[in-house]
């Protein structure tokens, strides 16, 4: 296979010391059924419920477009439901989140129902954005505290920052949460909005999945060190790094994270490693990715990591998890026949909704 | 009615807009303290309103005005300061993806204001004298205006600040301290998206918002002492754009003249002119003659800057072709 670049021109770009190392998957995968003490069974159990309705989510619409019966593209969330339904748990009511487009989990949670999604999804005008914009761009409700998310990454970090200083303006106990991936923290706005977060002790927190690949470029492609979390750290950010696929982990970690920043503790941020287990969008097979590296993670799968955790430590048993997974078919199975049976938006309304 | 400079009328719109909504606060580099801006526009505001109120920022356009969208998005209404318009490029993508598209892609407000101290002729080069406001009228979702007067530039903020839209509000800063004129004191507003005739005349429209009003209206002087008599349309909004002002005003003079202090190419003069073209037709005697900067970057020197920009001579100039065609 050639080499665009020159294999002397790779070696000079990429080589060079100090080279970082792989990242490595966090060693600390649920196997042994540990209980921690400080999270409910209810909710251990929640966690899994709400994984599962976010996988059967992702699985139905990635079956879908590879049918022909989706519109566009859109981006799989499959490996991230890890992070994607804590972040929404963890946080209270009046709280807003700015999740990316591989954060299904936490729309759900927020209590936008699969029906609206999958609306956006298929351009209806049903979907929150009505059919103004694409996949899941755009998903914004400001009554669930949702912002939706445009493409312009790490955007979300800088309104988000905003949403917490209106907080902090109002003498609110708010919080706002947002999401960017390892691409995301190259990016000038990343750190001028961390660094403007710690100086004004924002009530924010955000969560970096870095799942290793920004589209098909890998983290020793991005960046000489792998250190977001130390360079979190050097503004001033209480940070930290978590295994992204250890749903109970990230739920204690952006719960306290999300606590600290209540109380005026200041801002966090998240380092949650994982792996993007799909190509960037539905049209990317993602043939850059080693296939052992995806074999790796596969073991590691979040959803199927907390059933067996829930099992193994006695905390439900095996009927209660099938009635969840079944659950979850049939709310998504409602849900897609609802959004395919709602009407497009009319030609006659493109022009609404330019100005408030 | 007492007078104002122009730069006095801003601080006094800010002020009152504060006092007036506890939503309302400004933000940019320098603005705080006892500071209060690279042009002084904000002076003595922290010390009346708080600091949280007039927060100073680091330099980072694109985040401080992405942090602008976020408070915005719950409700308040900041007032945002970039220093000097020609740095609002810095700022680009969180003005024109996101405040602009938010309500239309999910029905979020962006009741912000951005000011930009804009325009040239003060001899200050290529980063300090620019006029990008046809970026932004070129942007669906926001709106754009530019006062050419003190009155206007108290009442087209304090409008701007109550919009539930984000409004870009471009300030001529060679109007700064040049530029005095009666203002109303308390509350005035004026209307978003309404030109106004600012001198009537019989032979030919003349078209300009920001400075280029002030020139355009010593031309008007000039070209009455030759019997021509030239009619001065301000603009004052550009998005949106009044152009049913325009289009009665040259149907009365059948000629035109177009001038910003912004490049001519591709600027809000060209839409002006072709709209003209399209609607006016039948009015028209003579081609719709466009004046604007020239398409290089702004030079500082004098005689390169005097060569670059319109003025009064130039606009007179272009009148007296015009009214011979």
């Amino acid at each position: 296979m050639s080499d665009p670049l020159g294999s002397h021109i790779r070696e000079a770009l990429f080589s060079t010391p100090p080279r970082p190392e792989e990242p490595k998957a966090p060693a600390t995968q649920p196997e042994s059924g540990e209980t921690p003490a400080d999270l409910a069974d209810e909710l251990r159990i929640d966690l899994y419920r709400w994984m599962r309705l976010t996988r059967t989510f992702d699985n139905t619409m990635v079956a879908m477009w590879k049918q022909g019966r989706g519109l566009g593209g859109t981006f799989s969330g499959r490996g991230h439901e890890g992070i994607s339904v804590p972040i929404g748990l963890a946080l209270g009511p009046d709280d807003v989140i700015a999740p990316m487009h591989r954060d299904v989990g936490s729309y759900l949670v927020r209590g936008m129902t699969p029906a609206r999604v999958f609306g956006n999804l298929l351009g209806k005008v049903t979907g929150p954005s009505g059919g103004r914009d694409a996949n899941l761009h755009g998903m914004g409700d400001l009554s669930l505290g949702i912002i939706g998310y445009v493409s312009h990454i790490p955007q979300q970090i800088p309104i988000s920052l905003g949403v917490a200083m209106s907080f902090h303006y109002r003498d609110e106990p708010r919080v706002a949460l947002t999401v960017c991936g390892d691409g995301g923290t190259t990016a000038g706005a990343y750190h001028e909005s961390l660094n403007m977060a710690a100086l004004y002790s924002a009530p924010l927190v955000l969560v970096v999945e870095n799942n290793q690949y920004a589209y098909s470029t890998p983290l020793d492609q991005q960046m000489a060190t792998f250190a977001i979390t130390e360079r979190a750290a050097g503004y001033g950010l209480t940070a930290r790094t978590e295994d992204g696929n250890d749903v109970e982990a990230m739920y204690r970690s952006v719960k306290a994270a999300v606590d600290q920043a209540r109380s005026g503790g200041g801002p966090t941020v998240i380092e949650a490693r994982t792996m993007r287990m799909l190509g960037h969008a539905i049209h990317d097979g993602a043939e850059y990715v080693p296939p052992e590296l995806l074999e790796e993670w596969e073991t590691r799968d979040p959803v199927e990591g907390q059933r067996r955790r829930l099992l193994a430590g006695g905390v439900c048993d095996p009927a209660r998890l099938e009635d969840i997974d079944a659950w979850a078919r049939t709310e998504i199975d409602a849900a897609v026949a609802e959004a395919e049976a709602a009407p497009f938006p009319h030609p006659d309304t493109v022009s609404d909704g330019v100005y408030a | 009615m007492r007078e104002l400079t122009y730069i006095a009328a801003i601080s006094e719109a800010i002020a009152h807009e504060m006092e007036r909504d506890p939503d309302v606060l400004v933000l940019g580099e320098d603005v705080g303290g006892d500071f209060g801006g690279a042009f002084k526009v904000t002076e003595g505001l922290a010390a009346r309103f708080g600091d949280r109120r007039v927060l100073n920022t680091p330099l980072a356009e694109q985040s401080f005005i992405g942090m602008a969208n976020g408070m915005a998005l719950m409700g308040l209404r900041p007032i945002v300061e970039v220093q000097f318009a020609d740095f609002i490029s810095t700022g680009f993508d969180s003005i024109v993806q996101s405040a602009a598209t938010i309500h239309y892609r999910f029905g979020g407000k962006i009741p912000w204001v951005i000011r930009a101290p804009s325009d040239g002729g003060i001899r200050s080069g290529p980063f300090h004298s620019q006029n990008p406001e046809a970026w932004f009228v070129h942007t669906p979702g926001l709106k754009v205006v530019a006062p050419s007067n003190p009155a206007d530039a108290k009442g087209l903020l304090c409008s701007a600040v109550r919009d539930p839209n984000p409004v870009v509000y471009f300030e001529a800063k060679p109007l700064y301290r040049s530029l005095r004129g009666p203002v109303p004191e308390g509350e005035h507003l004026a209307p978003i998206g309404e030109a106004a005739v600012v001198r009537p005349g019989t032979d030919l429209t003349v078209v300009a918002y920001g400075s280029q009003v002030s020139q355009a209206l010593a031309a008007a002087t000039d070209l009455a002492a030759d019997g021509i008599e030239a009619e001065v349309v301000d603009l004052r909004s550009l998005k949106p754009l009044d152009f049913q002002t325009v289009a009665e005003s040259v149907s009365r003079t059948s000629r035109a003249v177009v001038v910003h202090s912004a490049n001519r190419l591709a600027g809000v003069g060209a839409e002006v002119a072709a709209r003209i073209a399209e609607e006016c037709f039948e009015w028209l005697d003579a081609p719709v003659t466009r004046l604007g900067g020239l398409d290089v970057p702004i030079p500082f020197s004098p005689p390169l800057e005097d060569a670059y920009r319109p003025d009064a001579q130039k606009i007179a100039d272009a009148a007296r072709r015009l009214a011979a065609y």
